[in-house]
């Protein structure tokens, strides 16, 4: 069952058009990477998704058209956006992060022991737990970040540049956990990743994008050592 | 020493009136990152709607409760369709729409109730009792003790409850915020409503002493912007000190600092800052904000 869909999905901010028919689609707990050089578009279309830049064409989640809502509605359907830079909310700390990324849920035994799975998954934020989150390092505040998308328990995760600025030990652990997440959650996955190590550790398939446009999509193992995918990552 | 618990006394009910608005300023900052300087404004005419109800013959308690309830919504519609669209902006931007907010509840104010001193009730008994050889009147202790009460409510509602996260969380970042739920918009505008309904607690509370006009929290206002800056714009309980110290303060200096008297005494809270600010930037109370990328 294809769980979001998006067909010739443009976007622009304000009168640039930088998005001009992008086509993919995510199944039931699959996990689909977003590839492309600097500045094709691969963050503009995750806002897309979780509505956060004027789009045109057709988005679909379970069969549902959601072009055009806010992302605090689209955030209830169940997609939950870890936005390039981490979007972390620096003044609360790490556990109320976690409480702020359960706030459409009920049930507070459940919420509880979700808790304790985000910090079993990331042993780093444990002991940080009082802190805020603004004092965290950056490797840190990325694993709060996930954590923070996991509380709500969405059906379908977006992940933006998960590895960005991270040292290539940190960005491991990261990719490690977040692959422990799907495997345990299964909750399906939408990746932008630059390290392209990194994202076929973690999806099925993938689509490449260049200036905008879907350029070649295939398989994790048919797209590995391609020329276009070394292109992508070279930025052209 | 009668003399000076009298003062004592006096101040901290004087300070409570900015602890009040010092209140709703640091709620708004929390809930919008903003500092609003239509507070004072907002509050006065909070007081000018109870005062009307008064006379179309509601009860005291009953005015002052559709005052309170009135204020919510015009706070929140202040946000919604005034201080909405500025708010993503230039922080100074927004910062000069809640100047221009200030005049325009104010020229609301003097339209319909003009710029004559009304006399407004009471709330609490005006009998006085003493304490420690000091002659306190019961309005003055039950004005502080209201708005003790305000702030620790204040302070479980931010720290305590679910609400309270929200508000800090779209007030830390709104966008981010949004991506796991929160209706972003609408937190915004209880965050401003639940600020007017202070001020307007703030208002009511303080009408029968200085008379309603206006101007009535002008003075009001700077001295809880000077509480607040003091405080630390995070902290509900530093303010509350902060604003109960500098009513004290500018009480004591009046009396037992010649060279100031009571025509400078407006000076003290600026001179506090001054001192404050260079030992201790982020506020007597407040956090320091560490930004790391
Ligand atoms: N907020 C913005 N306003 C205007 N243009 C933007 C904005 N964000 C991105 N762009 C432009 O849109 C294009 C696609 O950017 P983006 O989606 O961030 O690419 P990627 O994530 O693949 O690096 C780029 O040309 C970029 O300069
Ligand atoms: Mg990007």
């Amino acid at each position: 069952m294809t769980l979001l869909e998006l067909v010739d999905v443009t976007a622009s901010y304000g009168p640039v058009q930088v998005i001009d028919g992008v086509s993919l689609s995510v199944p039931e707990g699959g996990s689909v990477g977003i590839l492309g050089a600097n500045g094709a578009g691969k963050t503009t279309t995750l806002r897309a998704i979780s509505g956060t830049v004027r789009t045109g064409g057709r988005i679909t989640f379970e069969g549902r058209d959601i072009r055009g809502l806010r992302p605090d509605q689209v955030a209830a359907l169940g997609i939950a956006h870890v936005p390039e830079g981490r979007g972390t909310l620096g003044q609360l700390s790490v556990r109320e992060n976690l409480m702020v990324g359960a706030y459409l849920r009920k049930g507070r035994k459940a919420i509880a022991d979700d808790v304790d799975y985000c910090l079993e998954l990331f042993p780093q934020l444990r002991d940080r737990v009082g802190s805020r989150a603004a004092a965290l390092s950056g490797g840190e505040q990325q694993m709060l970040a996930v954590g923070r998308a996991f509380m709500a328990k969405p059906k379908l995760l977006l992940l933006d540049e998960a590895s960005l600025g991270l040292a290539p030990s940190t960005a491991k652990t990261v990719y490690d956990a977040i692959r422990r997440l799907r495997r345990e959650s299964g909750i399906a996955m939408l990746v932008v990743e630059q390290n392209a190590n990194l994202a076929f550790s973690l999806v099925d398939t993938a689509t490449v994008l260049e200036t905008g446009r879907n350029v070649l999509t295939g398989t994790s193992a048919e797209l590995k050592g391609m020329d276009e995918i070394r292109r992508a990552y070279l930025g052209g | 020493m009668g003399t000076f618990i009298q003062l004592v006394v006096d101040g901290l009910s004087t300070g409570s009136i900015y602890a009040a608005l010092a209140l709703a300023i640091v709620l708004v900052n929390q809930a919008t990152g903003l500092i609003n300087f239509a507070q004072g404004g907002m509050a006065v005419l909070s007081a000018y709607i109870a005062y009307a109800f008064l006379g179309l013959g509601v009860p005291l308690p009953l005015a002052i409760l559709v005052a309170v309830v009135a204020s919510f919504l015009l706070g929140a519609l202040a946000e919604r369709f005034l201080v909405r669209r500025f708010e993503r902006g230039d922080p100074d931007t927004a910062v000069v729409v809640t100047i221009g907010l200030l005049t325009l509840v104010t020229g609301i104010s003097a339209l319909l109730w003009g710029y004559n001193n009304l006399g407004f009730p009471s709330l609490f008994p005006l009998t006085s009792v003493e304490i420690l050889g000091a002659v306190v009147s019961v309005r003055s202790l039950a004005t502080t003790v209201t708005i003790v009460l305000i702030m620790v409510v204040l302070q479980l509602l931010f720290l305590r409850t679910k609400l309270g996260l929200a508000l800090r969380a779209v007030a830390d970042n709104p966008g981010s915020a949004a991506f796991s739920g929160l209706p972003v918009g609408r937190l915004l505008m209880v965050g401003w409503g639940l600020a007017a309904t202070l001020g307007a607690i703030a208002g009511v509370l303080v009408a029968p002493q200085l008379t309603l006009t206006p101007g009535m929290l002008d003075t009001a206002l700077v001295y809880a912007l000077a509480a607040v800056i003091l405080g630390g714009l995070s902290s509900p309980i530093g303010c509350v000190v902060a604003a109960s110290a500098i009513g004290v303060l500018e009480n004591l200096v009046a009396v037992y600092v010649p060279l100031i008297g009571h025509d400078l005494k407006i000076a003290v809270p600026f001179v506090l800052i001054f001192v404050i600010l260079i030992l201790r930037p982020q506020g007597l109370f407040g956090r320091k904000v560490v930004v790391r990328v």
